[in-house]
């Protein structure tokens, strides 16, 4: 249901099929209900659209002629990945076409001299790592669905993780890019070096959401693993103590690879989901990790310690081995997934603060929280201010997805008048796009807009995400939410 | 640069209409890249000064004119740094200069380099407009890339005024190990080995007699375990190796030279090419072969060839080498019709953008010869 007349028309569609089965075999063109079922949505699973079809490409060419074929019928289509972005962004165009790239997932070249490797962008995120791993590499962007979500999806979305403290995000780990503009055109973007000359063309195509066409073939830088990981958690009882820790080892000079948080509520669900045994009367755990050279680690182990008691933790508790190490981490890294024990749905928020105003951040969502009478957990990236609110709420009660939905945009608001951002790493998609214009001023939106007309004017990759809609003011999209109007998912 | 002729706007309002009024506009900063500033008609040193800087957020925002020195003192203050290691801040180079020319130094090999740290822009595009992009937190994915698209334009996507970058504190101590190999090839498989080993080393570079610079940074207590295994690698590619560990001032003098080139002879024009380090031995081997003078020094682990070469060396001499690395250059110093040399990527994705940072063609590189 779009504002506008579908751009294609019934007649179009038929000469679009039948020109994409010249492209694909018929086992790799769904179009059938049951088959476009699981394809309606993403991790964020309250928005929905129906595509028209869905293509599997294994190449390179085939995604290319897709691309060129979809510019001819001007039909909008968007390539996903696996599917797990929790901002609605891999949410079909309705009646577009979906690219899936889950079988391009080639490992291409891996050079670990040069510690790189290119691969295409169907490839597993947590498939990098594991390729490389018998040379003593790895890929450091680690999403905690690095074990689902894909490259390509990570390139588009700049996913970040628990490591992004210290080596960054996706952008700062890919070195080249090669893609498909939404009009068939073939670009290079970058190279294989660390250097470069001339605009960062990479840097600008990673985290546009889609919107600048289909990556495919991606190169990424490795790095070599940390030898010695020094794993600790520390539990508080209240989480302004454990806020202030972080601003506490920040100050001491330490650089961790992570500095994590979790919740009382966070926690109750990860021991409910996996059973992970945090202590029962702690507000809040902290998780930071030293990571280097064992001489380094074990030379900066004596000043966190004497940080983390200063912070008044009243439990401290150190990994012993590498076993120890990976249940603390399944512990926070199932977080997300565990708080459906708690809660038949949920939304993620991914705000950004200004490091020195997390407590305040944490009380004002505290209150907020009290205020709805919506449950909300918090795990977070406290090390980047990168919060991670779970709004609980069930779907069956009428009214509570919108109650949720306006909880979270309260959240939302509280990031930007604090300083930050409305999004660290999932990206705005479709959920945040009416919150960009509060972030950014109207002439920084519009200027957004005329570039994605420069690159794409017909609007046929990923249409309707990441920008609010162009023909509305972005501040009109205070008003009603988009969401009440359950099944409408843009008018662009 | 003519000074008579230069605007210095003093704020991003006479800038935008400087901007809206001129034609063939060519940006500066204090100039020390002179093959990227010749012909500027606008320079940025009246828009200069940190705007903020909280230590404990490991950020800071300046203007576009504000010297790097100045910026480093401040957080050196604070114990913090440029984690990206920027080149010519002795030499008087700007904030915006820097960005622009997307230039990092030595010791971008061990976080990375500008791009990687850069995090806002405030900029003034070719319609004279004022537009801002990133954001001031570490990390957000908001809104499209534009302070990442905008290191490295050299002036074409508009004036830079206003940037937000990233650092990180200052390791307690600094250590250098120079390794004295027996050629190049030996030098360049050590090199090789040493970006692969987990030793996290600051800075990884090689000069083509087969000397290695490496640094160490961290904790004090952690230094002579580090320079032992360090030398042990070493030694494993060539048990004949001669070793030296620099501290204190030596160490300080062998990168502060680095990153001011003052190895460069004088008169030589100074060349970034981006390489690899499996081009190392081919890049020397394709110079001995050209037959002209140069100077050299392989940077961030062989990433990055800097070139020196004589005023006489033409650009042809450099396009040919250009084309036989398949690597692009861009010049810093010295007289060329177009800085940026060899093949250009991406250029359908860029044209596209330009046309909405500067519509009208305002901007433009600079040109000398
Ligand atoms: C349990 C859970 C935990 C998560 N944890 C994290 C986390 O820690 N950090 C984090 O950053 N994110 C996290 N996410 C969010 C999500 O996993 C990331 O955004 C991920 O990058 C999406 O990858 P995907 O392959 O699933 O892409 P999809 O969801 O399929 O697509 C995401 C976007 O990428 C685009 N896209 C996909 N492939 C291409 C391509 N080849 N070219 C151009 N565009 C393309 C799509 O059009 C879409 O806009 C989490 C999600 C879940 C469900």
């Amino acid at each position: 249901m779009s504002a506008e007349p579908d751009s294609a028309s019934a007649q179009n569609i038929t000469a679009f099929f039948a020109e994409l089965s010249r492209i694909y075999s018929a086992d790799r063109i769904l179009t059938n209900n049951a088959q476009l079922a699981p394809y309606e949505s993403d991790g964020l699973t309250c928005f929905r659209a129906r595509p028209c079809g869905v293509v599997l490409p294994e190449t390179q060419q085939e995604v290319i002629d897709t691309v060129r074929l979809c510019h001819r019928f001007e039909m909008p289509f968007i390539a996903r990945g696996s599917g797990t972005s929790l901002s609605g962004g891999a949410v079909p165009i309705e009646n577009g076409l979906v690219i899936a790239m889950n079988r391009m997932n080639k490992i291409l070249d891996y050079d670990a001299e040069q510690l790189t490797a290119v691969v295409e962008p169907g490839v597993i995120n947590l498939k990098v790592s594991q390729h490389v791993a018998g040379d003593r590499l790895y890929y450091a962007p680690d999403p905690s669905s690095g074990p689902v979500c894909t490259i390509g999806g990570n390139v588009a979305f700049n996913s970040g993780g628990a490591h992004c403290l210290k080596y960054g995000m996706t952008s700062n780990h890919v070195l080249g890019i090669k893609a498909v503009l939404p009009d068939g055109e073939i670009v290079n973007l970058g190279g294989d070096s660390l250097e470069s000359v001339g605009q960062d063309l990479t840097g600008m195509f990673i985290g546009s959401e889609g919107l600048f066409g289909v990556a495919l073939e991606v190169t990424l830088r490795l790095l070599p693993k940390p030898e010695k990981y020094y794993t600790l958690q520390a539990a508080y009882d209240s989480l302004e103590k454990a806020g202030n820790a972080v601003a506490m080892v920040v100050a001491s000079g330490l650089l961790p690879g992570a500095m994590e948080i979790m919740d009382r509520l966070s926690m109750d669900a990860a021991d409910a989901a996996i059973g992970a045994g945090y202590p029962q009367d702690a507000a809040a755990v902290l998780i930071v990790e030293l990571e280097g050279t064992t001489d380094e680690v074990e030379a900066e182990m004596p000043l966190l310690h004497s940080v983390i008691e200063e912070s008044g933790a009243y439990i401290v508790e150190a990994a012993k081995d590498d076993a120890h190490r990976t249940k603390i981490w399944t512990g926070r890294k199932s977080a997300f997934s565990a708080v459906g024990r708690l809660s038949p749905d949920f939304i993620v928020q991914d705000g950004v603060v200004p490091r020195t105003r997390l407590a305040e951040a944490l009380a004002e969502i505290e209150r907020l929280s009290g205020e709805y009478g919506i449950r909300v957990a918090n795990v977070f990236h406290a090390g980047d201010g990168n919060l991670h609110p779970l709004v609980m709420f069930d779907g069956r009660e009428e009214g509570a997805l919108h109650k949720a939905e306006e909880l979270s945009g309260e959240i939302i608001r509280l990031c930007i008048r604090l300083g930050g951002s409305i999004t660290g790493e999932h990206g705005v998609g479709l959920e945040k796009r009416m919150y960009l214009g509060e972030m950014y001023g109207e002439d920084d939106i519009e200027f957004m807009h005329r570039l994605q007309h420069a690159v794409d004017p017909q609007k046929l990759a990923n249409r309707g995400k990441k920008l609010p809609a162009a023909t509305a003011p972005a501040l009109l999209t205070r008003g009603a939410h988009p969401l009440e109007k359950q099944g409408v998912i843009f008018r662009d | 640069m003519t000074t008579s002729s230069m605007h210095r706007p003093a704020n991003i309002e006479e800038l935008q209409d400087f901007v809206r009024a001129s034609q063939n506009i060519r940006v500066c900063g204090a100039g020390t890249k002179p093959s990227l500033s010749s012909g500027a008609i606008v320079s940025t040193s009246g828009m200069s000064g940190i705007l903020e800087y909280e230590p404990s957020e490991y950020t800071f925002t300046a203007l576009a004119g504000t010297p790097l020195s100045e910026i480093r003192d401040a957080l050196a203050e604070n114990g913090q740094l440029f984690p990206f290691d920027p080149p010519l801040v002795e030499a008087g180079a700007t904030l915006g200069g820097t960005t622009a020319s997307g230039l990092s130094g030595p010791g971008r090999f061990r976080y990375g380099g500008i791009r990687d740290f850069i995090l806002g822009v405030k900029m003034v595009t070719g319609e004279g407009r004022a537009v801002f992009g990133g954001g001031k937190v570490v990390k957000n994915a908001a809104g499209f890339d534009i302070p990442k698209l905008v290191t490295g334009s050299l002036g074409r996507l508009g004036v830079l005024v206003e940037l937000t970058f990233k650092v990180f504190p200052i390791p307690e101590t600094w250590t250098t190990i120079r390794a004295d190999f027996r050629g190049l090839d030996t030098g360049n498989l050590a090199m090789i080995r040493l970006a692969m080993a987990q030793e996290e080393l600051q800075c990884l570079d090689l000069e083509p007699s087969g000397r290695l610079w490496l640094r160490l940074g961290g904790l004090s207590a952690a230094v002579d375990g580090r320079v032992d295994r360090v030398r042990k690698l070493l030694q494993q590619v060539d048990a004949g190796v001669n070793v030296e560990v620099l501290s204190g001032t030596d160490d300080v003098h062998v990168w502060d030279d680095a990153r001011e080139f003052r190895w460069v002879p004088e008169n030589y024009q100074l060349i970034k090419l981006p390489v690899s380090s499996a081009q190392v031995v081919t890049a020397e081997q394709l110079l001995t072969e050209a037959g002209f003078e140069s100077a050299r020094r392989y940077s961030v682990g062989g990433n990055v060839l800097w070139l020196a070469i004589p005023e006489s060396v033409g650009s042809d001499e450099v396009d040919r080498l250009c084309q036989q690395l398949g690597r692009p250059a861009l010049a810093l110093t010295g007289s060329w019709s177009d800085p940026q040399r060899g093949p250009r990527q991406g250029q359908a994705f860029a044209e596209r953008l330009l046309t909405v940072f500067d519509p009208d063609s305002r901007f433009e590189t600079a040109a000398t010869a």
